[in-house]
């Protein structure tokens, strides 16, 4: 085949595709602005959005470990901006893409990674972050008849065995706003820091707020959401894009129209219990 | 030439920079050299301890299954079991059944401490591993010897200490060294209990920074112990073939 034919056919499965696009979701696809439509995007695999996460995927930002279901916190987030760009859920596919690999360098096998990533400014040196579309805080786990149960300040818990999930920013929340007089335990995955509480191998779990409310509403069925506390700056989820990604701009358009639209609101309510009534620890 | 010819290769491919970026970042090496020595000194300990126990535990077993009398029988039987069982799961599952399994049965006997449950993981595991090393060296001693020995008035257990033994152990030690360099690297994944060993602050570094460096540096830090123990293996096999007068067969 020559060059001239293959481009040739490229284009028209770039036009078939964005036709397509456009008789599935003639809404979305009309507001999209024409730089960010589904038909002229870099993408790794034409013509589909590829959307990574880690697996198993937790709720409430995925049920039943299942991304594609639309069901969770992340996954509405990512059908919506799929939606914003001018994909319908048919065309999103899902991969796993385990945290620690996220940030290789070379070339990623995803087009977006959503994954509960908080953005820093040492990490924005590595990849790409698309604006926030979600905060969340740190919460403080303890199983009930802890000795610990009733503390009320953070400095009433300089003594616990803390436990933190590799990765995740609460570790450093630990180590900077608690200063705990041991070193917090560190486990591979979520399971594992919920095992570690329920076998008194660390006397508190610090996850996000948001995953604290679903561990004690069920895993942990003794555990109670002590309190929660901020990471040093705060802690912004944003979606991990390659660096440089000319989709970078593309999503944060889409956020902002499902920002001022109240569609990300929306999903939010939906999914995430709101923190207001867990007391702040400082 | 031809590593001349690959250094060459890999200064001048495309991706060179990135690399040089991502895993060899002076910034983020200095950075680890202060964060990953406290790290290191907990897997030397754990190496240490866990290296004592599986020597012992090895022989134990090895001997335990050379034992000739009928009326041992289930003894050489546990024994087959528990080493082919410990040689036969990976060891990342035996971690997790022995911290966080046998933590779940709630005997108040058993520590509730990660570094004790994982540890004696590692030393069931390895243990199992160097008991068959030390059956092979007991096994590769020439009949003749303890016959021998026996005929000379020896008891059994005097044959076995002051004969077989001697022999057995000497031709097994560079094949224990192997094993040790072995453990020397898998006490990194006791960190899948929660302590914070080397390997597992570097993962946290590159995590927070998105930068592999800390991985790089931590594999330096593993060199400074395996390559000594290396170079001793290689010595030994050197001598070993000298008092054999083999090394003109080189």
């Amino acid at each position: 085949m020559t060059r001239r034919t293959s481009l040739a056919a490229i284009a028209a499965t770039l036009i078939a595709a964005g036709a397509l696009a456009l008789a599935a979701l003639p809404g979305a696809a009309a507001v999209a602005a024409a730089a960010c439509t589904s038909g002229s995007l870099s993408l790794v695999h034409k013509g589909q959005l590829t959307v990574a996460t880690d697996a198993p995927a937790y709720p409430p930002y995925f049920e039943n470990n299942k991304p594609a279901n639309g069901k969770g916190f992340e996954s509405a987030v990512a059908y919506a901006i799929a939606g914003q760009l001018g994909f319908p859920s048919s065309k999103v596919k899902w991969t796993v893409e385990p945290f620690n690999d996220s940030y290789a360098p070379g070339p990623k096998s995803f087009d977006f990674d959503i994954n509960e990533i908080s953005i820093t400014s040492a990490r924005a040196q590595a990849v790409d972050f698309s604006t926030s579309y979600f905060n969340n805080p740190q919460a403080i786990v303890v199983v009930k008849g802890s000795k610990f149960q009733h503390a009320t300040s953070l400095a009433a818990l300089r003594t616990a065995r803390f436990g933190v999930q590799v990765g995740t920013t609460s570790l450093s929340a630990v180590t900077a706003e608690i200063h705990p007089t041991s070193q917090p335990q560190v486990f591979n995955s979520s399971n594992d820091v919920v095992t570690a509480l329920r076998e008194h191998l660390v006397d508190a779990i610090v996850v996000d707020l948001a995953t604290g409310f679903y561990l004690t509403s069920g895993e942990i069925p003794h555990g109670t959401v002590l309190g929660q506390f901020n990471a040093p700056g705060g802690d912004s989820w944003g979606l991990l894009l390659a660096k440089h990604s000319k989709l970078t701009p593309c999503v944060d358009q889409a956020l902002a129209k499902l920002r001022s639209s109240g569609k990300l609101a929306a999903i939010t309510k939906r999914w995430m219990q709101s923190g207001a009534g867990v007391p702040v620890l400082k | 030439m031809v590593i001349l010819g690959v250094a060459l290769a890999i200064l001048l491919s495309p991706g060179w920079r990135t690399v040089r970026e991502k895993f060899l970042s002076w910034h983020f090496f200095k950075m680890s050299l202060s964060s990953l020595p406290t790290g290191f000194w907990v897997d030397v300990r754990m190496f240490l301890i866990i290296e004592a126990i599986v020597l012992v535990l090895g022989l134990a077993i090895a001997l335990i299954r050379t034992l000739p009398a009928p009326v041992l029988f289930p003894v050489r039987a546990v024994a087959v079991v528990f080493v082919d069982v410990m040689r036969g799961v990976p060891t990342l599952i035996l971690l997790y059944i022995f911290g966080f399994g046998f933590l779940a049965l709630g005997f108040s006997f058993i520590p509730g401490d990660e570094t004790i449950l994982g540890g004696a993981a590692l030393a069931c595991s390895y243990s199992a591993y160097v008991s068959e090393v030390f059956r092979a060296g007991i096994e590769s001693v020439n009949p003749s010897q303890p016959a021998a020995a026996l005929a000379v008035g020896l008891t059994r257990t005097q044959a076995l200490r002051y004969v077989v033994l001697p022999q057995a152990i000497r031709a097994v030690v560079p094949p224990l060294l192997n094993d040790f360099i072995g453990l020397t690297k898998d006490v990194a994944l006791v960190s899948i209990l929660g302590p914070q060993e080397i390997a597992r602050i570097a993962q946290i570094n590159a995590d927070y920074y998105f930068n592999y460096t800390p991985y790089v540096a931590a594999a330096v830090f593993y060199l400074v112990i395996t390559l000594p123990l290396i170079r001793i293996v290689d010595h030994m096999r050197y001598r070993g073939l000298q008092r054999q007068n083999a090394l003109v067969l080189m």
